[in-house]
């Protein structure tokens, strides 16, 4: 078999075995105790010729529903944007998606130039002063948030809104066991953080409260009244985690006294790719700079007094810290915060503002459009690209009927809501058509009449 | 004279120009204005740049040529296996049935991402010596803390939750520690001996009952393998802990040694490294673990099952530690790691190994007359030298690091070890030819020599980049980290 991947000829190998004074590269190899050696073939499947591999994997591919083939109407923290053709073109350059951490900065100018401009970008959209060069996704940008928290206040409490999403809500259950946290999760009211509960756990012991804007229902949370309650408690964090698309026509919570927002930008840029790599974003006020998870890029001058970017305030890094690091994340989502930034280029100013507004209005249209078939909101609230309707039956079965007419229907709240049964979570973004939209409309009509 | 500097995108921005077409509102519009609460109406536009789409282009492209790849050039930096990313699996992982798929779309209409998730776990078993595997860690890191969580749970499911000490090596990388103070451990350390291996007497001195785990990287971060392996296993188990296996390091033994018969009972992998990921300028990565049977139960939810042909996820764990990552993990990076596999086959993947091995020792022995090395037995897929015998005179790695750039090679990994003073820490990789292992090794000796005669060349490098070297304390001290920002603080 050949391998296209492997360059050494066996002159080549026999060069430098004698250089290296060993007979084969057996030899080299004798340190394994025989005990712990191998002593057969690995069984895995045979090396495939390219030509078959692209066959078999295009085939393998092509078993699943696309979202370029069906019209989705599926979001629930993954949406199905408009990505522009730039994006994959600036991000399949060998340079970004090849290289390593810049950790040589002489070298690495243009990486590290392209993350503080996503620092930047980041903090125009959420108003917040201080954002790292990204995290692994939304969910453990929330993680490391609650990290942060508990450092800050030495306290061990957690209110997390139960309509932050399920998934995050998730992961920081995980994480809690690890650092002996108490998460007293709060309860939904007509589709928003229940804002009497809220008021009633918040006390001294209580670290942060999480809560998401627009929040997992779609409904744009009252942000200013959760802060006004947040403030009683003065040393408490407030931590908000929003779609930064929502962020183009809505007030930045930082307007509302957030102390960290985080959250993902696959919104920009970044396909579905069954979750993931997606990428987090972290961002944060001056005063909390130095206790930030992850790496930072920072400006400084090389000995010429010529501007340079290099890694900064490397010390709350694992590499150097060990077990004293403020996280131990290594990586960032460095190319897909290149791929974001370039899309955040392209939309520019206005473009990220359009869009968000282009998502409002065919999600209203939508919304209306189901009324008309008897289908009406479950909410009452303002909602960005996202609102709940009750169906007459399970989710599950309309979803299958809807996709053997080329839909991906909604979010099947009761997954995960067992008071919101039969009730289907719907996105609409601005690539869905009126004709789209309409037929979806008469399509679900159809199905729950 | 300082070069121009290298505009920022916002630099280039001009009011007025625009990059974009959205889609048309061809819905009747609704004023939301009169909808929404005027306070949640933002007033000021977020700042981002206004540019055309050359601008933008030409813009990315001068920042992508101001960086440095793995076809730019040779990228020795050890422990970080910066092997070719083959450009197939580039475009497999963009088939639209790959990169458009939604991780809440029914599992029936995604069989075929299913099954991929299915067979790399199948593979990633085999070729760890692990019974089963989660790919839901997004990187190594996350799969090191994962896996000690899923100590944590077993421990407390045996009514030992009093175990609280992760013992890690010296030489051991940063995360070990990292991770086990996030997973609530306290952190014992190790030490070397003169071998550069575990001193087993000094681990049997830190053992006791409240020992969870021992983290190890084998072949460890000086690129030499623990021989004494199996006893370490004996000491851990004995004690009633358990054995993690780094996989930072496993491109050096695939198909001669697993770390499952060396008597790991969790293994994390850097599919970013070993498996071609590739490494994107510091992530996305992937870093599945893989788990005895004892410690199955204890995976992350969802797993992955097959059953008649049908692939689903399984979230019946009641065991579970519970979600580690949104969805299943960073598929994308899966894809590409499972076409690669695919490609080597066990033939392959075992040459990997024996040519990664190869080429590490090749440039060692080349390197040893004119470089301080510390350790003399033959290493792994890596070694690690040191800069001493150039630092008396005059000359640190640091300059060295500097130095090797105008030779347009990437510099190895400096400073680490800890336990190496001065250390070059260097990792060839399989699929560099013998020509360019030369043109290194030549430049190496070229440098040394600078030192030896003419320290200043070597001090004052580097001269071919597009920047001089950078003022990293000033970065740190007086942080700016936005744009924006800069101008705030001169108004």
């Amino acid at each position: 078999m050949e391998f296209r991947y492997l360059p050494m000829t066996e002159a080549d190998k026999k060069e430098m075995l004698d250089k290296i004074g060993v007979s084969s590269t057996e030899e080299l190899f004798s340190d394994i105790p025989q005990e712990v050696r191998l002593d057969r073939e690995l069984n895995l499947k045979k090396p495939a010729s390219e030509y078959e591999l692209k066959k078999e994997l295009t085939e393998m591919a092509s078993k699943n529903a696309n979202l370029t083939e069906y019209r989705s109407f599926l979001g629930a923290g993954v949406y199905d944007h408009f990505i522009p053709s730039v994006v994959d073109h600036v991000i399949s350059r060998q340079e970004f998606y090849t290289s390593y951490t810049p950790y040589q900065p002489e070298m690495t100018q243009g990486e590290l130039q392209a993350m503080f401009e996503f620092q930047t970008m980041i903090s125009e959209i959420t108003g917040m002063p201080i954002v790292n060069s990204s995290l692994y996704d939304g969910g453990t940008a929330v993680v490391e948030a609650v990290y942060l928290s508990v450092v800050q206040t030495k306290r061990k409490k957690i209110l997390v809104s139960a309509v932050l999403h399920p998934e995050y809500r998730q992961l920081v259950h995980t994480a809690s066991k690890g650092k002996g946290l108490e998460i007293v999760e709060i309860g939904h009211k007509d589709g928003q953080t229940d804002l009497e509960q809220l008021e009633k756990e918040l006390d001294e012991d209580t670290a942060s409260v999480i809560v998401q804007y627009p929040n997992f229902l779609g409904q744009i949370e009252p942000l200013e009244k959760i802060n006004e309650l947040i403030k009683k408690q003065p040393k408490t964090m407030f931590i908000v985690s929003s779609n930064p698309l929502s962020l183009g026509y809505l007030t930045p919570p930082s307007e509302f006294g957030a102390d960290i927002v985080v959250g993902d930008t696959q919104v920009f840029g970044i396909p579905a790719q069954l979750g993931g790599p997606h990428c987090g974003y972290f961002a944060t006020t001056q005063k909390l700079m130095r206790k930030v998870p992850g790496r930072f890029v920072g400006e400084t001058v090389d000995e010429e007094g010529g501007r340079g970017f290099v890694l900064a305030l490397q010390t709350r890094e694992q590499h150097i810290r060990r077990e004293k690091a403020t996280s131990n994340i290594t990586s960032n989502q460095a190319l897909n915060a290149v791929a974001s930034s370039a899309a955040m280029s392209a939309l520019g100013k206005h473009g990220v503002k359009d869009m968000a507004k282009l998502n409002m209005q065919k999600a209203r249209y939508t919304k209306q459009q189901l009324e008309e078939v008897n289908l009406p909101a479950a909410f009452s609230g303002s909602f960005f690209n996202e609102f709940v309707v009750k169906l007459s039956k399970p989710v599950s079965e309309v979803n299958e009927k809807l996709f053997e007419k080329g839909f991906v229907g909604g979010f099947d709240l009761g997954r995960t809501y067992p008071e919101l049964e039969n009730h289907m979570l719907i996105a609409t973004t601005e690539i869905r058509s009126k004709e789209e939209i309409d037929a979806f409309v008469k399509e679900m009509g159809d199905i729950n009449g | 004279m300082a070069k121009e500097n290298f505009p920022l995108i916002f630099e280039r921005s001009k009011e007025g120009k625009s990059g974009y077409n959205l889609p048309a509102l061809d819905v009747p519009e609704v004023n939301l204005e009169e909808e929404l609460d005027d306070a949640y109406i933002r007033k000021v536009d977020a700042e981002l740049p206004e540019v055309d789409e050359l601008e933008l282009m030409r813009h990315y492209t001068g920042l992508s040529n101001r960086n440095f790849g793995i076809l730019s050039g040779f990228y020795p930096l050890g422990s970080c296996t910066m092997k070719y990313n083959p450009v197939i699996n580039e475009d497999v992982a963009r088939l639209p049935g790959f990169s458009h798929i939604h991780p809440y779309q029914d599992t029936k209409t995604i069989q075929g991402a299913l099954k991929l998730m299915y067979d790399l776990q199948v593979h990633l078993e085999e070729i760890t010596g692990m019974q089963e595997i989660t790919l839901q860690p997004a990187a190594g890191s996350q799969g090191e803390w994962t896996a000690l969580m899923i100590f944590k749970a077993f421990h407390e499911a045996n009514g030992e939750s009093h175990r609280n000490e992760v013992i890690v090596p010296d030489s051991a990388h940063g995360t070990n520690p990292a991770s086990a103070a996030v997973a609530g451990f306290k952190v014992v350390e190790v030490k070397s001996n003169e071998k550069g291996l575990v001193d087993v007497e000094d681990l049997r001195s830190v053992v006791n009952e409240n020992t969870a785990a021992l983290m190890l990287t084998n072949p460890n971060t000086l690129g030499l393998f623990e021989t004494e392996i199996l006893e370490m296993s004996e000491i851990i188990h004995e004690a009633g802990g358990k054995m993690y296996y780094d996989g930072a390091n496993l491109n050096a033994i695939m198909g001669y040694a697993r770390p499952g018969d060396m008597g790991f009972d969790a293994v994390h992998l850097n599919l970013h490294k070993t498996f071609t990921g590739p490494h994107g300028g510091g992530g996305p990565g992937s870093g599945p673990i893989g788990v005895t049977e004892e410690l199955a139960p204890f995976l992350p939810k969802p797993v992955v099952r097959e059953k008649d042909g049908m692939y689903d996820f399984d979230y019946d764990l009641p065991q579970s530690i519970g979600m580690v990552k949104g969805y299943y993990g960073n598929f994308g990076i899966n894809v590409r790691a499972y076409t690669y596999i695919r490609t080597m086959g066990a033939e392959g993947l075992k040459k990997v190994s024996e040519y990664a091995v190869l080429n590490a020792n090749y440039i060692m022995r080349s390197l040893e007359e004119k470089y301080q090395l510390p350790f003399t037995q033959h290493c792994k897929h890596e070694f690690v030298i040191s800069g001493n015998k150039q630092k008396a005179q005059g000359v640190r790695t640091l300059d060295i690091a500097k130095r090797l750039m105008d030779f347009d090679i990437h510099p190895p990994t400096v400073y680490f070890p800890l336990i190496v003073g001065e250390a070059l820490m260097i990792e060839p990789t399989e699929t560099e030819s013998k020509e360019t292992l030369d043109h290194f090794i030549e430049s190496m000796i070229q440098i040394a020599d600078e030192a030896e005669n003419n320290p200043e060349i070597v001090q004052k490098a580097p001269y071919e980049t597009d920047v001089k070297r950078l003022d990293e304390t000033r970065a740190s001290r007086k942080p700016v980290l936005s744009y924006q920002k800069q101008i705030t603080k001169e108004a």
